[in-house]
């Protein structure tokens, strides 16, 4: 059983006189305790609003409508109240964002930004609340941070915001930790860094961590289990070394051929996936990838392609897949 | 910090300097003097003409200027041409009132304004952002002496709850010593006389709080509006903080700049006077008086109250620079 179950997760976002978008459609996937998931795929592909949704923190609005299961636990994270979501959030799951600049409270120390947490779930207050957060910051690889308390978003580097929001997140030792592209916004040294603070956090409490990203050098690194999104679908999934060496949907083999390689020779041309997301479908049904895909066949266009599931879980929603023992 | 408010307290010499000389040259330009004013339609040229000498004002305007510089470098504003009483004592006498007046109408204004501010942009698109666009869009455009017209009919002259006019009731006999009436009853500990003025404050406070009121509300909606999309705000979401902790700490802090700024204009521009609420109360403030001291070309009060004006004017602008840093740390104040 594991600790969070996503099954068939759908968000609609409907606006007046505008086509009611379905960001994201049927998602299914779960965590297990100490296990890193990865979700991956390009912009707007329906990541972070699967990770908002799990949340709920997408906005109560009209318009916005969230379907299906997220099992944490026993606890039905999509039927909960915004009350009891309040409770959950921040000490049983918690969420590190992409951007550490805007992502901080720009006119509160850090001190407050991560003694409020310990305060609201944790009851810790004056000396003793102090005296956690600095553990936290020292925890999170912050030097000094008895100083750094009482520093302001702007006075920290990139690398050192991030470790920031990493404390808030891991104050009271969340069961579910979501990432959302915790490294995009730092360059290459401090994202590796950043990699390894998570990796260990996994590994030392067991927290179950989900990792979103369109980095697969972050998912070669870092993930167990990977789940492939295209156009707010799952296309493919797999623990991380079938899919690494043995992709089966033509998009996850595109992503990996796209990946600028270092030992080609120079001059050799990019493999890059043609067109773009966004080109829209002329056909309801079907296959999403298909106005891109180079294996079409006539059988991509007619109904949604059912999930194949092959040899150790390895699934995928192809219906003319790559075929084994192909380099990707 | 120190520094700074140093230097912009230095900063005032040049700028009420540079006033007094374009008030100066103004006020002597506008045709008339304070003579028609004296004697009225009566006043033969020779009769006139003395008027003039006795006051100083057949002199070359440099030197009457240095007259007044030297004067007030002495903290002498002189006598009113109208009321022969100083200048300062007029200035005593009715400022506290345009004082009390306008932080009770702020404080209306504050503390309705943002509250309702945030909840319309809390609740965008639903009825009550709807209502309180429209309502302040409704409090700018009616007329202030409308509304203090109507507010007196009703709330005085029918139902009796306030009192129509004036700034207290001179029957209570209260004792006076700042001419902050309301202070001056906590003072002395005259809790009626207290009680009686803040009475007395209520409509005019109303009536002159509606335009400051309908901006505050359209500021606090707009800026609050562009907090709720940053993304910090969606970090303090999942943290599972309370909604008071959201609304307070991470939302209200970071909107209050662009508020902070209009308030302090607000009420730099209240200071100077309510001429239409004041003479629809019959409220002694500065108002009512400056605008008489306009008609007299009563020289002496206009350069002197104007001059105070604008000393407060750019003291409350001190005091908004001075909460910037206090409010943003990224704003330095040097």
């Amino acid at each position: 059983m594991p600790l969070l179950d996503v099954r068939d997760l759908s968000v609609t976002f409907a606006r007046r006189g505008q086509r009611t978008v379905r960001a994201v459609d049927g998602v299914s996937f779960g965590v297990h305790a100490g296990e890193v998931v990865g979700l991956v795929g390009e912009s707007g592909c329906g990541k972070s609003v699967t990770s908002l949704a799990i949340m709920g923190l997408l906005p109560k609005q009209r318009g916005v409508t969230i379907d299906g299961v997220a099992d944490f636990d026993g606890t039905d994270l999509l039927k909960t109240d915004a009350r009891a979501m309040r409770d959950i959030r921040g000490r049983d799951v918690a969420m590190i964002f992409q951007d550490p600049l805007s992502s901080l409270n720009p006119v509160v120390p850090i001190g407050v930004q991560v003694t409020e947490v310990l305060t609201r779930h944790r009851g810790m207050r004056g000396e003793a609340a102090t005296k956690e957060a600095t553990a936290l910051l020292d925890r999170v690889g912050i030097p000094d941070p008895a100083r750094r308390l009482k520093e302001y978003p702007h006075q920290l580097s990139g690398g050192m915001r991030q470790r920031a929001l990493i404390a808030m997140a891991v104050a009271c030792k969340p069961r579910l930790l979501i990432a959302d592209e915790p490294t995009t916004a730092l360059d290459v040294t401090i994202q590796a860094q950043i990699l390894e603070l998570l990796k260990e956090l996994v590994r030392d409490s067991g927290t179950a961590l989900i990792m979103i990203t369109h980095d697969l050098g972050v998912v070669a690194g870092m993930c167990d289990t990977v789940n492939v999104l295209y156009a707010g679908r799952v296309i493919e999934n797999a623990r991380r070394k079938p899919l690494f060496y043995e992709p089966r949907h033509p998009y996850t083999t595109g992503l990996l051929r796209s990946v600028p390689r270092l030992d080609a020779g120079r001059g050799t041309p990019l493999n890059p996936i043609r067109g773009s997301v966004r080109d829209v479908l002329p056909w309801p049904d079907g296959c999403a990838f298909a106005p891109r895909c180079d294996r079409r066949v006539d059988a991509c266009v007619g109904e949604p392609p059912a999930l194949v599931v092959g040899y150790d879980g390895h699934g995928y929603r192809c219906v003319n897949p790559t075929p084994q023992g192909a380099q990707p | 910090m120190f520094r700074f408010i140093v230097r912009r307290l230095l900063q005032l010499v040049p700028t009420l300097l540079g006033l007094s000389v374009l008030l100066f040259i103004w006020l002597r330009r506008l045709p008339g003097g304070p003579e028609t004013a004296i004697l009225g339609e009566r006043g033969t040229p020779a009769l006139r003409a003395q008027v003039r000498r006795s006051l100083g004002l057949d002199e070359p305007l440099l030197i009457q200027y240095g007259r007044f510089v030297k004067r007030t470098l002495q903290l002498d504003l002189g006598t009113s041409i109208s009321t022969k009483r100083e200048v300062t004592t007029e200035f005593l006498l009715r400022f506290p009132g345009t004082v009390e007046l306008t932080i009770t109408a702020m404080i209306i204004a504050i503390g309705v304004g943002i509250p309702l501010g945030y909840l319309a942009a809390r609740r965008r698109g639903t009825w009550l952002d709807h209502a309180s666009v429209g309502g302040s869009l409704i409090g700018i455009c009616v007329p202030v002496f409308f509304l203090a017209y109507v507010l007196k009919a009703i709330f005085a002259e029918n139902l009796g709850w306030f009192p129509s006019s004036g700034r207290q009731d001179p029957t209570i006999g209260a004792t006076h010593i700042t001419n902050f009436f309301v202070l001056d009853g906590l003072m002395t500990r005259e809790w009626d006389a207290a009680a009686d003025a803040i009475w007395h404050l209520v409509l005019p406070g109303i009536a002159l709080a509606s335009i400051p009121l309908a901006i505050i509300v359209r500021i606090t909606r707009a800026s609050v509006l562009e907090v709720l999309g940053e993304d910090f705000v969606r970090t303090a979401e999942s943290k599972g903080l309370t909604e008071r902790t959201v609304r307070g700490r991470h939302v209200l802090r970071n909107a209050m700049l662009p508020i902070v700024t209009v308030i302090g204009l607000l009420t730099g521009g209240l200071l100077s006077g309510a001429v239409l609420t004041e003479t629809v109360f019959a409220f002694s403030g500065i108002g009512a008086f400056l605008y008489e001291a306009i008609s007299n070309r009563d020289y002496p009060v206009l350069m002197g109250f104007i001059l105070i004006i604008a000393l407060f004017y750019v003291l409350v602008n001190l005091i908004v620079d001075v909460s910037y840093s206090l409010i943003d740390p990224r704003v330095r104040v040097r």
